[in-house]
């Protein structure tokens, strides 16, 4: 086989090796999509904590990484679907726009920070900062999350099957955070909030579709924002 | 015996001025600290403080108006495949759409493109009036990521991540709640009404190597052809240089302690950050003794206002300016013509900083859609054309009188301090000597 039909061959498999081939070939490949041409299955091996595997895909691709990855996987994902088989470093999944990443195991600082839509789900755990300034992203955590997780989260659902880490939700805006465990402590302005019909209607939904069968919302609370920071003074708003 | 005191004028304090004690008066009636927009009022080194040379017997001039002085500048050419080019080294700092209407943002945009600049968004997100009448258009990359999305990465010419600003490093973003209008709301992902405030730092990144990997992110995703800038405060130029070039930075901007805001505490718009001139020469060294003069570019801001201070910047080693307030005053801002309105909000033209609360007379700082309709962005953006002609003619002028035929070529060798103060932070002798503090031989 000569080099290039070699290339055509390992195309169509849409298999990187990235101990062999470098970063930019798949990120270039996953941003090259045209209608119907291409296969959308993309199969990575030996990611060895790569950072920005597969970041900006803006195509409904599959991605299944095999192994462990460094920063930011999948930042900005607009519509693939994207399985780590390991763990993921920091910022997996930020600024998400919409589509689906799953971590197999652990997730590093800011999980889905920034994320705008879309579904992030960590089977593992989340380490501080999870979903940090989230701006319309849901994500589903079945272990625990660190400290200053949601911190100034502005839209989106944050539900945590496990425990939650200090000043969760601090200076949090209209962010949704359900967690089934304890919490150590909230961050300012994030207190607890009643679990209302719709609020068990929502988290219910979101569990399904995050695949978990064995929760039932009811075991969960909620926390929301107080609105106490919302004007930077209640007390002397006609001052400035 | 008695004893008759002659008159004598009632004597204020230096230190408790009027200012200060209006403000201590300010602050004792409301408990909250001084918000306001602009940049620093007080006094500080600048480049007043330096002249230029001019030719001589041992340097001879350019002919002013027949020889060619090239203004033309290039940026990004270290990692970026598609470069900016631009006619004239000055540029349009970021402003945000929400700390200035849709029109002046257009204004903006028409006056860069008609002078062959660029402008830039700010902290809220690019639109799409910006986005077209812009013909090179600069994404910012912010702590707060409001509007932050891929299709307007990929929309823009180059990205700039902010890592800080003049008038407040160290300090995030403030836009209250009356400034916040539908639009602006959605396109920040907040309810009306409230205050947004912007986080100082980023997200997910925190020191100089996760920085790197952001930028190679950033790369990534755009499939390494946008230039990727950086932008810092002037706080401590020499390393923030020598780290953002380290972290991969096409461009470094560096806005010096006089740069403009939309909302920030009065007391960090005058007591935090150096004043641009004496971080030029810091930033510059860092880049030469990277290797990097030239090859990553400089741009600086903070208080340009004419072609002299464009020349001057660029003499130190800057490669462009950015200007945010003057270009704000060439759009409308502050003008006389609005004199009886500025005087019932209690203050007067050349003075109204109250930027925030959004009741701009001139229609620019402000979301009030009747504010709004008084700049015309078709006018103003024509005005901004003007200013930036005459300012690069300034420029070229005071270039040609030292021997140049290329802004670039402007050298520390062609300027002179007026004070101390200025020799010693911009490491240019004083005057009539050949010697300035720091420098041996005394
Ligand atoms: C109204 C206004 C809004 C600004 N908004 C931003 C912003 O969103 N992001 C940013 O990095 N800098 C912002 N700046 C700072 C400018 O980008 C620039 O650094 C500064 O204005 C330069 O100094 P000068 O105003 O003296 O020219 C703003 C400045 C002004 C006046």
């Amino acid at each position: 086989m000569d080099a290039a039909a070699q290339k055509e061959s390992s195309r169509t498999m849409s298999v990187f090796d990235l101990s062999i081939t470098p970063l930019r070939e798949l990120n270039s490949a996953l941003h090259n999509i045209s209608a119907g041409t291409n296969d959308m299955n993309f199969e990575v091996i030996n990611p060895r904590g790569s950072h920005s595997v597969a970041v900006g895909i803006d195509a409904p691709v599959t991605v299944n990484v095999h192994g462990s990855v460094g920063y930011y996987c999948a930042g900005m994902n607009d519509g693939g679907t994207v399985t780590v088989h390991g763990s993921a470093g920091p910022g997996v999944a930020e600024n998400m726009m919409s589509g689906i990443v799953v971590i197999e195991g652990d997730a590093s600082q800011y999980a889905g920070a920034t994320g705008r839509g879309g579904l992030l789900v960590i089977k593992g755990n989340a380490a501080s900062r999870c979903g940090i300034s989230m701006k319309g992203i849901d994500i589903v955590v079945h272990g625990n999350i660190g400290h200053m997780s949601a911190f100034m989260g502005q839209s989106g659902s944050l539900v945590v099957l496990g425990n939650a880490g200090d000043a969760l939700g601090d200076s949090l805006y209209e962010a949704k955070l359900f967690v089934r465990g304890t919490v150590k402590s909230l961050g300012a302005d994030c207190i607890e909030k009643e679990m209302r019909p719709e609020h068990i209607e929502h988290l219910a939904k979101l569990l399904e579709k995050a695949g978990i069968t064995d929760v039932k919302p009811e075991e969960f609370k909620r926390y929301g924002s107080a609105r106490k920071l919302y004007t930077f003074n209640i007390d002397n708003a006609d001052a400035y | 015996m008695s004893y008759h005191n002659p008159y004598t004028p009632p004597r204020k304090s230096a230190t408790f001025d009027d200012q200060t004690l209006a403000e201590i008066r300010r602050a004792a009636a409301t408990g909250i600290y001084d918000i306001r927009g602009g940049g620093t009022k007080r006094k500080v080194p600048h480049f007043d403080d330096l002249l230029f040379l001019g030719a001589s017997i041992s340097r001879y001039p350019l002919e002013g108006y027949r020889e060619k002085c090239d203004t033309s500048v290039v940026l990004g050419t270290r990692f970026a495949k598609k470069p900016i080019h631009l006619k004239t080294p000055i540029t349009i700092a970021g402003m945000s759409f929400g700390a200035l209407s849709g029109n002046a943002k257009e204004a903006l945009g028409r006056g860069a493109t008609i002078s062959g600049t660029s402008t830039t968004t700010g902290d809220g997100g690019m639109t799409n009036e910006e986005r077209g009448h812009s013909q090179t258009l600069v994404y910012q990359y912010l702590p707060s990521r409001y509007g932050m999305n891929p299709k307007d990465l990929r929309r823009a010419d180059a990205i700039e991540v902010v890592v800080g600003q003049g008038a407040k490093p160290g300090g995030g973003g403030m836009l209250l709640g009356q400034k916040i209008s539908d639009r602006v709301a959605e396109m920040r992902t907040l309810p009306k009404g409230i205050d947004q405030r912007s986080a100082c730092r980023h997200p997910d990144w925190t020191g100089p190597d996760d920085l790197e990997i952001k930028i190679n992110e950033l790369r990534e995703i755009t499939d390494w052809e946008k230039p990727i800038y950086v932008k810092v405060g002037g706080a401590r130029p020499y390393y923030d240089t020598a780290l953002a070039v380290k972290s991969g930075a096409d461009v470094v901007v560096l806005d010096g302690m006089q740069g403009g805001t939309a909302a920030t505490q009065d007391v960090f718009i005058e007591n935090v950050g150096m004043p641009i001139l004496a971080c030029i020469r810091p930033a510059v060294q860092a880049l030469q003794d990277l290797g990097m003069h030239r090859k990553v570019q400089l741009i600086v801001s903070g208080g340009i206002r004419s072609g002299a201070d464009v020349a001057k910047a660029l003499a130190l080693g800057a490669d462009a300016v950015a200007i945010g307030t003057a270009a704000l005053v060439a759009l409308g801002d502050n003008d006389p013509r609005w004199e009886e309105e500025y005087q019932k909000l209690g203050t007067t033209a050349g003075a109204y900083d109250d930027w925030h609360e959004g009741k701009d007379p001139a229609g620019i700082t402000t979301q009030d859609p009747e504010l709004a309709k008084r700049l015309d962005p078709v006018a103003a953006g024509r005005r901004l054309a003007n200013y930036i002609k005459v300012m690069t003619l300034e420029a070229q002028t005071i270039a040609r009188a030292c021997g140049k035929n290329h802004l670039h070529n402007l050298e520390p060798e062609d300027l002179c301090a007026l004070t101390m103060e200025a020799a010693a932070m911009a490491q240019i002798p004083l005057a009539g000597t050949n010697w300035y503090p720091g420098k041996g031989g005394f």
